[in-house]
């Protein structure tokens, strides 16, 4: 699929997201949005996977690591053809496949269940050594957020999967420069503006031994050539660094950390999907 | 206990067989193979041994996703760090989705080789018999052990299994194998019960031996499985006996006691007393002092069944 048909998928997510917070009165938005057009392209160009299959052993493996943004991943899922888009109305409610944050145990379709900051990266490092042992070329990504950059199993994970070598693993940090409440700026805490949760993310991982690939992850194109170069085979695990902006789409929510989870109110909806149209 | 294997050696030898039966079982370390002997398995099927270094929450993070992914794997740390440093994690990846992942919690109890409180983890049964989705499993000699461990790893679903440091006396015997569940009466006898699990079934055996010299007539039940509890046999067992003493190398807080105490308040009330740590930390020293600092000895248990038959 090509970039801007995965632009109008991505867009297609946004509103759909949007729709499933607001019927849910609860649900996290910024940071889906930041990892939208990341999102579509994965499950509709880079992943190899079948919806129809969704325990093929040989299938590529997806774990959201950031689990709070669990809404988005359902709506991909439903869009790609997982289940049917009326179930995303099921989102929080009571007996729904479609938890706040994933269940692997409620949904096929979701590799591993997260929602606890920092435990995806691990998980992966696992499927990907299994991979190995299995012999199956099935490749293993993570989305991480920049926020648990903060969580030290992440750097647990990181020293392992370089010291295994595994180039069939690769992380995508959804770097979209805020988190729930973060550290204040010198201006303090009556101002927005924020530090930024993890700055310097290339020095960081390439000292711990991982190919760094830097992108725009609203550029789609820019996104399917990163995924393209992080599968290459270089002995060594890859992480493409996904530059973002929180909230993106929707201009009143963009770059405001009190979008990270807030329900919809007023006329919010009507404005944010206007501006999706 | 010269001459008698230790559920260490034990665990790496069972783990050869089985990773070399079955290429889906593997053996994860966080460094403390030498220790564990969990190095028995690195040494001699090195394809199914996975070295994860000082990090014990991606330890489990990885079991859970080889896992997810259709391996065995058994993760061999401490269990002071598996209950507890690790409990998000066994909760988050292994209990709550009911990953494939077996638990060697080594070094449990407090007889951990002169490591003192940090290495020892006096509350872990009752830690992870309250998660959903867990297994937990306290053998007591090296013979159960071998056989718990090869039936934890074709049950399905997490188990967590309490290994001991150092060897103590045969209780059982290769024959006997291991059903997940099932508690069994080591001695029969009408004046009391104990009812027992892990290492601390041992003494409460020789206790019992002792008190038959003394004509005082003790029952055992042996708990291995701490869960899925066996009522039936604890329920059946209290109603042969008229005073109860659980007895465990564990707080007397929510763990064998605690677990006995619930099933008979609702199914057969009857007054038992509860013989492990009693609500403190463990510490350093030689096992014998240990046991006799904190009453767990064969002797401590006699004396404490004799004090529970005096007449009030």
């Amino acid at each position: 699929m090509n970039a801007p048909a995965l632009e109008r998928i991505a867009n297609h997510l946004r509103r759909e997201t949007l729709r499933a917070v607001h019927h849910a009165g609860a649900g996290h938005i910024g940071g889906v949005l930041s990892a939208a057009d990341m999102l579509a392209a994965l499950y509709f160009e880079v992943l190899n996977v079948d919806p129809r299959h969704p325990r093929a052993p040989d299938r590529d493996r997806f774990i959201l690591s950031k689990g709070h943004c669990a809404v988005g991943l359902y709506v991909v899922l439903a869009l790609r053809g997982y289940f049917p888009i009326e179930e995303l109305q099921t989102f929080d409610a009571i007996d729904s496949r479609l938890q706040g944050h994933p269940d692997m145990r409620k949904l096929p379709g979701l590799d591993m269940s997260t929602g606890s900051l920092g435990q995806g990266l691990s998980p992966g490092i696992g499927m990907a050594l299994a991979a190995r042992r299995l012999r199956e070329d099935f490749h293993t990504w993570v989305m991480l957020g920049d926020g648990e950059m903060q969580e030290g199993q992440i750097w647990e994970a990181a020293f392992t999967a370089a010291r295994y070598n595994l180039d069939n693993l690769t992380a995508i940090l959804d770097w979209n420069h805020l988190q729930q409440y973060g550290w204040a700026t010198p201006d303090g805490y009556a101002s927005i503006a924020r530090l930024d949760p993890a700055p310097n993310p290339r020095v960081k991982w390439e000292a711990f031994g991982w190919n760094v690939i830097e992108c725009d992850g609203h550029d789609i194109s820019a996104f399917l050539d990163a995924c393209k170069a992080a599968r290459a085979p270089r002995g060594k695990p890859s992480i493409i660094i996904a530059s973002t902006i929180k909230g993106k789409g929707v201009s009143f929510m963009e770059n405001d950390f009190t979008w990270h989870s807030r329900p919809l109110g007023g006329d919010d909806v009507e404005r944010a999907l206007a501006e999706l149209a | 206990m010269s001459g008698a294997l230790a559920q260490r050696d034990v665990f790496g030898d069972t783990l050869i067989e089985l990773c070399r039966a079955d290429p889906r079982v593997v053996v994860l370390d966080g460094d403390l193979a030498n220790s564990t002997k969990a190095d028995k398995v690195a040494a001699a099927v090195p394809d199914s041994f996975y070295m994860l270094g000082i990090a014990e929450q991606n330890l489990v993070g990885v079991a859970a996703g080889m896992a997810s992914a259709g391996l065995i794997p058994w993760v061999s740390s401490f269990a002071a760090f598996l209950a507890t440093r690790d409990l998000d994690q066994v909760r988050v990846v292994v209990a709550q989705p009911a990953l494939n992942v077996k638990l060697a919690a080594h070094y449990s109890g407090i007889l951990t080789g002169y490591t003192g409180k940090t290495h020892q983890v006096v509350n872990d049964l009752a830690i992870m018999r309250s998660l959903p989705h867990m297994t937990v499993i306290a053998p007591s000699d090296a013979d159960e052990a071998r056989a718990a461990i090869r039936a934890a790893t074709v049950w399905e679903g997490p188990v967590y299994m309490r290994l001991l440091r150092d060897p103590v006396r045969a209780i059982t015997s290769s024959g006997d194998g291991f059903e997940i569940g099932s508690a069994r009466v080591l001695r029969k006898g009408s004046d009391a019960g104990i009812i027992a699990t892990g290492a601390q079934s041992v003494r409460a055996l020789e206790a019992a031996e002792g008190l038959s010299r003394e004509g005082i007539q003790v029952a055992v039940l042996h708990v291995p499985t701490i869960k899925p509890l066996d009522e039936e046999a604890i329920v059946a067992f209290a109603a042969t006996v008229p005073r109860l003493l659980t007895c465990e190398e564990h707080s007397i807080i929510g763990g064998l006691g605690g677990a006995v105490a619930e099933v008979l308040a609702e199914r057969h009330p009857a007054r038992i007393e509860r013989l492990g740590l009693q609500d403190v930390d463990g510490e350093s020293g030689p096992n014998e002092a240990l046991l006799q600092k904190y009453a767990l000895t064969a002797e401590h248990v006699a004396q404490r069944v004799r004090r529970m038959l005096m007449p009030v």
